[in-house]
């Protein structure tokens, strides 16, 4: 064969190779087109249906039998309480295990049993964590169907999926770390609070966020405990009230929570109501995505100093 | 600086004079990574402000038996020891379960194979070692730093960006560092694992002459695969192969008339 049919067959082989590779390219842009469309059609309609509602007004109005009276103030200020005892309950909690499992708990099954079991906890489904709670919280320990039920339950739900992000964050630390500090004779809980912990805190922060960011639009677990779905007041203010049992009673105060207040208007007949659920589902979508946007931020932050 | 002896009048000196007092030895040192063993009966003096090198073959266990004087193994399960480790004056066995590693570990200083300094300031990794020990001192923390820096040799080149963080010093920079971190504290006997495998050759001069001079004060142990580096630095050498101890003698007399056939054969770079 001579050189320049060498050549020719070289040139369509290549050819024929980069038709697949650009078969594979409209397939994977397609897939990833269907995912991608569908959110922005989704949003885009919540958003074109919803934006009007949106006002100053909406965010300072209870929920009303008539609809352009009607706003979110219980719903947001519900939720924000709710994501404050979720926080409370689900950081030291799953910070506190996670660092446990990681860097005390001895090597053997008892640990690899409880690891497994941590794993599947992220998959049981939300509502039989509100049975629970239902059962556990509202009834065993009296606490009713309160901000303070709501805020455990969907800590405990998502409680996973801090423990699994504070160990990859403490998993990322290179071994030479660790052993720099203990051969300078720091003991374990030192080598934890002094580098452990504040390497892995941008993990740890996402995780949290996001895990956040998912339990902010739980509805099935807040819905078993009782959650109201039409509240017109707000809980006393935290920190206000005669000391010492005053200052807390916002926790115990019955509440709702965007989900359900967009639950609740879904389910009229009214168009003006399914427009007031658009807008509440836009501010709820809006609040997610500037909490994962948080998440990227503190990432950023916290890494900067850290390279390995 | 103290001028150092140069490596080829050590030899005789030290064939001559009584040897000197013993800093640390083991005896008949075994070691376990769960059912494999890694060292064989190790016995060997570590003679006080002498530098003593282990060198041999890759997976020889050099860096195991180095890493047994601050009880590095502890940090992993499975791991298991036999034999004594003696620290002198005092006879403390470290090995002993009941010898808690953070106290050895107090005493003997490490140097790893990488520069694995901490992600916070350069001051602040100089001063970990004396927080771990309660040191809030602000002055008295500022003159440990100072004195570890210099003693590390870092010192003019960073004492105006003690603030900065340890990552942008160079490679070279980053190891005098760990060196100072380790000296602040100021150990009885500092141990390096190939402290120069990851530096560039001017780097590494650096270090040696750094080795050098700290012997004036301290004890020193150091793994290397680089057989110039210990005939360098060196004023002892322990020769290991598969995790047993083949030979050890004065620097001078491995190099130049070892008694044993596998370690010239190494030396000579006929094997290894």
């Amino acid at each position: 064969m001579s050189e320049a049919a060498k050549v020719r067959e070289i040139r369509a082989l290549i050819a024929a190779h980069k038709r697949w590779d650009l078969v594979f390219a409209m397939l994977g842009l397609l897939a990833l087109m269907v995912g991608v469309l569908t959110f922005a059609a989704l949003f885009g309609q919540m958003a074109l249906e919803g934006a009007p509602r949106l006002s100053w007004d909406f965010f300072t109005h209870f929920p009303s039998r008539k609809p352009d009276q009607a706003g979110i103030l219980s719903a947001w200020v519900g939720s924000t309480l709710v994501m404050i005892v979720t926080a409370a309950t689900a950081v030291p909690l799953g910070v506190g295990a996670g660092v446990y499992l990681e860097e005390y708990a001895p090597r053997n099954w008892m640990t690899d049993l409880i690891e497994i079991n941590v794993t599947n906890l992220a998959g049981v489904p939300s509502i039989v964590y509100g049975l629970l709670a239902l059962g556990l919280f509202v009834y065993q320990f009296g606490f009713g169907q309160s901000i303070l039920t709501a805020g455990l339950t969907l800590g405990l739900l998502i409680l996973p999926v801090v423990i699994v992000a504070t160990r990859e964050a403490i998993r990322a630390i290179p071994a030479a770390i660790r052993e720099g500090a203990y051969a300078l004779g720091a003991s374990k809980w030192q080598t934890t609070s002094d580098h452990i912990l504040p390497y892995s805190m941008a993990g740890i922060l996402t995780g949290v966020i996001i895990g956040m960011a998912r339990a902010i639009g739980e509805t099935a677990p807040v819905i078993t405990i009782g959650a109201l779905t039409f509240i017109a007041f707000l809980p006393a203010a935290p920190f206000t009230g005669d000391p010492p049992a005053g200052l807390f009673e916002w926790i115990l105060s019955p509440f709702t929570v965007m989900p359900i207040q967009m639950f609740n208007w879904t389910s009229r007949p009214e168009a003006a109501f399914q427009h007031n659920a658009a807008a509440a589902g836009l501010v709820l979508v809006v609040m997610t995505l500037s909490m994962n946007a948080l998440a990227i931020y503190i990432r950023y932050r916290l890494r900067k100093n850290i390279k390995w | 600086m103290v001028a150092t002896p140069a490596p080829e009048i050590a030899p005789v000196a030290v064939a001559a004079a009584p040897l000197p007092s013993k800093k640390s030895e083991s005896r008949g040192l075994g070691f376990y990574y769960g059912s494999f063993q890694a060292l064989k009966n190790i016995s060997m003096p570590v003679y006080a402000k002498k530098v003593t090198a282990l060198i041999g073959p890759s997976g020889c266990g050099k860096s195991t038996y180095l890493r047994c004087f601050n009880r590095m193994h502890d940090l992993y399960p499975g791991n298991r020891y036999e034999g004594d480790i003696m620290l002198y004056p005092d006879h403390t066995n470290i090995l002993n379960p009941e010898v808690d590693p953070i106290e050895v570990r107090m005493r003997i200083s490490m140097v790893f194979q990488k520069p694995n300094p901490f992600p916070k300031s350069i001051y602040e990794n100089v001063a970990y070692g004396l927080r771990v020990r309660g040191e809030r001192k602000r002055a008295l923390l500022d003159e440990k730093v100072e004195d570890a820096l210099r003693g590390a040799a870092l010192w003019e080149e960073v004492k105006n960006r003690l603030d900065h963080l340890a990552f942008n010093l160079s490679g070279g920079q980053q190891q005098r560092l760990c060196i100072a971190r380790a000296l602040a504290t100021d150990p009885e006997m500092l141990l390096f694992d190939e402290p120069t495998s990851a530096l560039d050759p001017i780097a590494t001069a650096s270090i040696e002459q750094l080795i050098a001079e700290l012997k004036e004060k301290i004890t020193i142990l150091i793994v290397t695969h680089n057989m110039q580096q210990a005939a360098r630095v060196s004023d002892y050498t322990a020769y290991m192969y598969l995790g047993e101890l083949i030979e050890f003698d004065a620097t001078d007399t491995i190099f130049i008339k070892p008694r044993n056939k596998q370690t010239e054969d190494y030396i000579t770079g006929r094997f290894g």
